[in-house]
């Protein structure tokens, strides 16, 4: 018992003059995840900042080279749990970019679907959990998580209904995807996300119509033009400091180029500039959605037969890197195949990672209470930054 | 910039490399070549954007050090490689060019070992600070007990 309290205890450091170390996290609730930023203070202005990581490291890419190309989706659905579609997504094309497998159009244009779903949903949680961050300026600090955690809930449900599972799927696989929409889906999805656009309306205005909200928000952790290129963040942040970057549209995969949509851009790449972004991503992906389902081709839904073993699928010699526009950004996958069931090596690129590692850049200078609103809009998942 | 445009630049800059691929360009370097090249490519080709960087062991062959970026503006990808050479761990850093390769450059010793000349803090970042080894080399065993835990 003495031991614990001795050990959690925070620890102090002067270093000579007015300089005060800091642990933040990690378990500090605004990280949404194990991460710890060593903080070095003068007063309340951060000097400095250690970014420490890998509390959440599975060996990912070790593991990857132990399982097959038909078991490891379902496993890169747990690098980045809160978007679990999109690292199957770039796993599956990258093996297929390798053994130049085709995929039916009708695969492809699920595979959007729930990609375009899987943004929203995405995007729900950070909108939500970041406006819970700022708590105390939005007048009661839970009120937009709640609805967000509702509406996030009612996208849940469809793919639950589609795979069974509600956080992680397994729904991509090599050659197409795992299962078809069932019965009476496509009526509850367009159920589902005239409802969600009615409400991201409600949410601009609520959140707009708030002084304190803009006062946190505004100018605060700007990120350059040229330091977003450099450190190689990517998605909303990107966007946000005025780069129309958008891999959907820039290096259209899986048909996007059948699709019309905007890519959101804003010049400031301050914290509201990403929330800015954010929210019009949700209608564009809304949009995206009911393009789908509008012209959903009938077929099959893979151009592999039925596996009878976990080690049928077999990439030849190569090696391919494949990127999807994921709600964080630019999630890849560097695949190197040779010849048999299981990859020689694979690396990810997680967004979170590169987003995350901008901070040690942009905090100095910034109160302590700014560490958590720029914290949350840079918006990672601890799964994908450790993987 | 379009690729055959980076394609003859690169050509005739830097005759050592083997340049295979459209999208991305995958240039093949020689090691003393890998930050020059680097700064060819961000100034003189517009790869700005720094996508990542990791390594592929090919067990007797040596290490390979892979680097991806990108041409935001003109879609121009360039994927550099270099090897270096069995038993050789030292490759220099590109953190001088781009401030992305820090992390991924950490990332990349703390699973592989590889020594980046020029780094500014080299440490490990995923594993942590007592860890023994380097697990994503082929030599180390996915099974390699870690005491007390197993």
């Amino acid at each position: 018992m003495l031991e614990t309290a001795k050990t959690s205890r925070v620890e102090f450091d002067y270093s000579g003059g007015e300089r005060l170390m800091m642990n933040m996290g990690p378990q500090h609730p605004s990280a949404h995840g194990v991460f710890r930023a060593i903080l070095t203070l003068e007063g309340e202005t951060i000097a400095g900042v250690d970014a420490v990581i890998g509390y959440l490291h599975r060996c990912h890419e070790k593991l990857s080279e132990t399982l097959t190309y038909a078991q490891y989706p379902s496993i890169a659905s747990k690098t980045d749990y809160v978007a679990a579609m999109t690292s199957e997504f770039a796993y599956v094309l990258a093996a297929e970019q390798i053994g130049k497998i085709e995929v039916p159009k009708r695969a492809q244009y699920l595979r959007v679907i729930m990609a375009e779903l899987q943004r929203v949903a995405s995007h729900l949680l950070w909108l939500g959990t970041w406006c819970m961050d700022m708590g105390g300026a939005l007048g009661g600090g839970a009120t937009v998580f709640l609805y967000c955690i509702r509406e996030r809930e009612m996208i849940l449900d469809l793919f639950e209904m589609l795979v069974g599972a509600r956080l992680l799927y397994g729904f991509y696989q090599v050659g197409g995807t795992r299962y078809d929409i069932p019965e009476g889906w496509e009526r509850k999805c367009r159920e589902t996300i005239d409802f969600i656009d009615q409400r991201i309306g409600e949410y601009d205005a609520l959140l707009e119509d708030n002084p304190f909200f803009f006062a946190r928000a505004k100018g605060v952790g700007v990120i350059s033009r040229e330091l977003a290129e450099d450190v190689g963040i990517a998605g909303p942040l990107l966007r946000g400091s005025g780069i129309a970057f958008d891999l959907r549209r820039a290096a259209p995969y899986s048909s996007y180029e059948d699709f019309t949509f905007n890519v959101p851009v804003e010049t400031a790449g301050d914290c509201f500039a990403r929330y800015r972004v954010r929210m019009v991503e949700f209608r564009e992906s809304i949009k995206i959605v009911r393009q789908v389902l509008d012209r959903l081709p009938p077929g099959p839904i893979s151009s592999r037969p039925g596996l009878k073993s976990v080690a049928q699928i077999r990439i030849p010699k190569g090696e391919a890197y494949a990127r999807v526009e994921g709600p964080r950004g630019e999630v890849g996958c560097y695949l190197v195949a040779d010849g048999s069931a299981k990859p020689y090596r694979m690396k990810w690129r997680g967004a979170s990672f590169s987003n995350l590692s901008v901070l040690p850049h942009i905090i100095p200078g910034h109160k302590v209470a700014d560490v958590v609103a720029i914290m949350g809009s840079v918006d990672p998942v601890f799964g994908e930054v450790d993987r | 910039m379009t690729r055959e445009q980076a394609r003859t630049l690169i050509g005739e800059r830097y005759s050592g490399a083997q340049v295979e691929g459209d999208t991305p360009l995958v240039v093949t370097l020689p090691v003393d070549q890998w930050l020059s090249f680097a700064q060819f490519a961000k100034t003189t080709l517009g790869c700005r954007f720094f996508s990542f960087s990791s390594a592929v062991d090919w067990k007797e062959q040596g290490l390979e050090v892979v680097a991806r970026i990108d041409n935001l503006n003109d879609g121009v990808s360039v994927t550099m490689k270099t090897r270096l050479g069995p038993g050789v761990s030292t490759c220099p850093s590109l953190v001088p060019v781009y401030r992305g390769a820090d992390w991924m450059e950490r990332e990349c010793y703390d699973m592989f070992g590889i020594h980046f000349e020029g780094h500014p803090d080299l440490r490990r970042i995923l594993l942590g600070d007592d860890w023994e080894g380097h697990p994503l080399l082929k030599s180390y065993a996915v099974d390699t007990p870690h005491p007390p835990y197993r």
